[in-house]
């Protein structure tokens, strides 16, 4: 077990070193016969903002599941803050500093958007346990929510059951609820999906105001407000990485124009 | 008028009801009903914690209310004392539900309720067949009821009032736990076990303390049961008795503090009183029980209230219009 770690840490020394917040090694993971990850290896440096692009079925979601757990690779390792992860049960990675938002609203639809946020919190908090308290009367933990909803601009609508609230207001609870844990590394899983002008604006707007402290992971197929976005383009295709470099370097490259911007 | 006043208002009518239940009620019949439906009250609420706020439907209840019940029952048999045998029947149904519990849990759904539903068939089995350790379907007799604080419960009335403070403890706890952050995990787990995961949560224990915060109380009413009928037999373990439960929280409404005790209350007076009066009590049982789920799916409690809003609502409807009406004449 301990020679192949001592070959990797001597090839590339630097590489899991603090340089990298967000590490994924020779990941490969099949479904039956179908490969959806095939050998990616990401490095992702603190307070970069990543975007990954590829086309339907290029394993974008399933790269975002391995990485947080949901889905177990068949081989290759995650490493997170350069700590291997890639045995760490998914519910521990929350605490360990990584979030994420779902393509699909992933939401408590019978909860108001505060108790959304406020069962983000808790989820970290040790007080998850408490029988005896009230959780409505945990004022350090609905505050932080508040604060959350703030941020992302719901706050006058918190107490609004989430069955009421609009498609753009979802996602921006998605959001809120992954930036209350405060992490380390935000995947987002096409955040501005389904969204109008107007509301893709505004989470635009929410997402450039996330302070640097946070690497940022995203999927998304929006290219104007996501080329903005990102420093550095990952291009997935079958599982594979096919491009990987600056936003310059991979809109410039031809197959980026072959597989997914077409001509 | 002030929603929580009311809401005090109410909580401190039932509370004054149920004190003075033994006093208007009559005979010492119906206060022995009141006692069975306040115990079974307590089943309900247990079954409740995984039905409703764990969304884990369980047909095995009987199996640990019966486990409760007959350990006591054989220990008293056996010469032991009330306490020894009573904090022995709590260890052992906490026990079982643990077994209960990772047996179960390893999944939710349909396969959740099929693995509960054996479970169960297996208690009633050793219930019934084992015939040294659990004299079969002669049942155990069990001799006298405990005398705590030097308290006789021999009477109905004083049973009725052990009952009662049981079931009021029981009520206090699940209140309690609803709004607690614990509550509200488990909720969480209903809801979206998969963003529950990714948010930090360890969901599989969440439902496993569940299942044994479920089994203490479902223990706890078994006892009851034992020490009301003086009596343990295999039915108690039977399927129809889980059932029974079940139907108890879902006509009252699960999910709800209140649905589960309305609900044990249509069962009980159905089962005794009713069926003194129509033989077939069976099928009026059911006959309710589809007029529920066809006007009231979430159960009794819940669409009342909603029944209720939509009344009012259209008869504030109405009064406006006919304000309306009237103004240009006037």
């Amino acid at each position: 077990m301990t020679a192949p770690a001592a070959t990797a840490s001597k090839t590339a020394p630097a590489a899991v070193a603090p340089t990298t917040a967000l590490g994924v090694r020779n990941l490969c993971k099949a479904f039956g016969g179908l490969r959806v990850t095939c050998d990616v290896t990401l490095d992702v440096a603190p307070g970069e903002r990543r975007l990954i692009i590829g086309p339907n079925g290029a394993g974008k979601t399933t790269l975002f599941n391995l990485i947080t757990g949901e889905v177990t690779p068949d081989s290759g390792t995650v490493i997170l803050n350069g700590e291997d992860i890639t045995r760490v049960p998914s519910r521990r990675r929350a605490h360990l500093g990584l979030a994420r938002t779902y393509q699909i609203i992933t939401l408590f639809a019978r909860d108001t958007i505060l108790r959304n946020v406020t069962l983000a919190l808790l989820g970290l908090s040790p007080l998850r346990w408490d029988p005896f308290v009230a959780l409505d009367r945990q004022h350090h933990l609905v505050d932080t929510a508040r604060a959350a909803l703030a941020r992302v601009g719901l706050e006058h609508i918190a107490e609004r059951p989430l069955a009421q609230t609009s498609y753009g207001e979802r996602r921006r609870v998605e959001i809120a609820m992954a930036l209350a844990q405060n992490p380390r590394v935000l995947l987002l899983d096409e955040p501005f999906a389904g969204l109008s002008i107007d509301e893709r604006a505004d989470v635009h707007k929410l997402l450039l105001a996330i302070p640097r402290d946070v690497t940022m992971v995203m999927i998304e197929h929006n290219m104007d407000v996501a080329l903005e976005f990102a420093e550095r383009i990952t291009l997935l295709h079958f599982g594979e990485v096919i491009v990987e470099g600056s936003r310059a370097e991979v809109v410039a490259d031809p197959r980026t124009r072959e597989v997914y911007l077409g001509h | 008028m002030n929603p929580i006043a009311l809401r005090r208002g109410a909580i401190g009518v039932a509370l004054l009801l149920l004190i003075t239940l033994p006093m208007w009620i009559g005979s010492a019949y119906y206060v022995n009903i009141a006692s069975q439906i306040l115990l079974f009250a307590v089943l309900a609420l247990a079954l409740n914690v995984l039905v409703g706020y764990g969304g884990l439907v369980s047909l095995g209840h009987a199996g640990l209310f019966a486990i409760a019940g007959y350990t006591a029952a054989l220990l008293l048999e056996a010469g032991h004392g009330h306490l020894v045998a009573d904090l022995a029947a709590i260890v052992v149904t906490l026990l079982a539900a643990a077994v209960f519990g990772v047996l179960s849990l390893r999944t939710t759904g349909i396969g959740f309720l099929m693995i509960t539903l054996a479970l169960g068939q297996i208690v009633w089995g050793v219930a019934y067949r084992w015939q040294s350790l659990t004299h079969g379907d002669n049942g155990v007799n069990v001799s006298g009821r405990p005398a705590p604080f030097g308290i006789s419960l021999s009477t109905a009335t004083s049973f009725y009032f052990a009952t009662l403070v049981v079931f009021l403890a029981a009520v206090a706890a699940m209140a309690l736990f609803v709004r607690s952050p614990f509550g509200a995990s488990l909720r969480g787990t209903r809801d979206q076990a998969r963003r529950m995961n990714a948010l930090g949560y360890n969901v599989w224990l969440i439902r496993f303390v569940a299942f044994l915060f479920s089994g203490f109380w479902s223990g706890v009413a078994g006892l009851l049961y034992m020490y009301y009928t003086q009596f343990v037999s295999p039915q108690v373990a039977a399927l129809q008795a889980s059932a029974e439960a079940l139907l108890m929280v879902i006509s009252g409404g699960s999910a709800t503090l209140l649905g589960p005790i309305v609900g044990a209350a249509i069962v009980v007076v159905m089962k005794n009183v009713v069926s003194a009066y129509i033989e077939r009590w069976n099928m009026v049982l059911g006959i309710i029980f589809v007029l529920i789920i066809t006007f009231m799916p979430e159960g009794l409690v819940p669409g009342s209230v909603r029944l209720a809003r939509l009344g009012w609502r259209n008869l504030r409807r109405r009064s406006g219009a006919a304000a309306r009406l009237e103004e240009p004449a006037s």
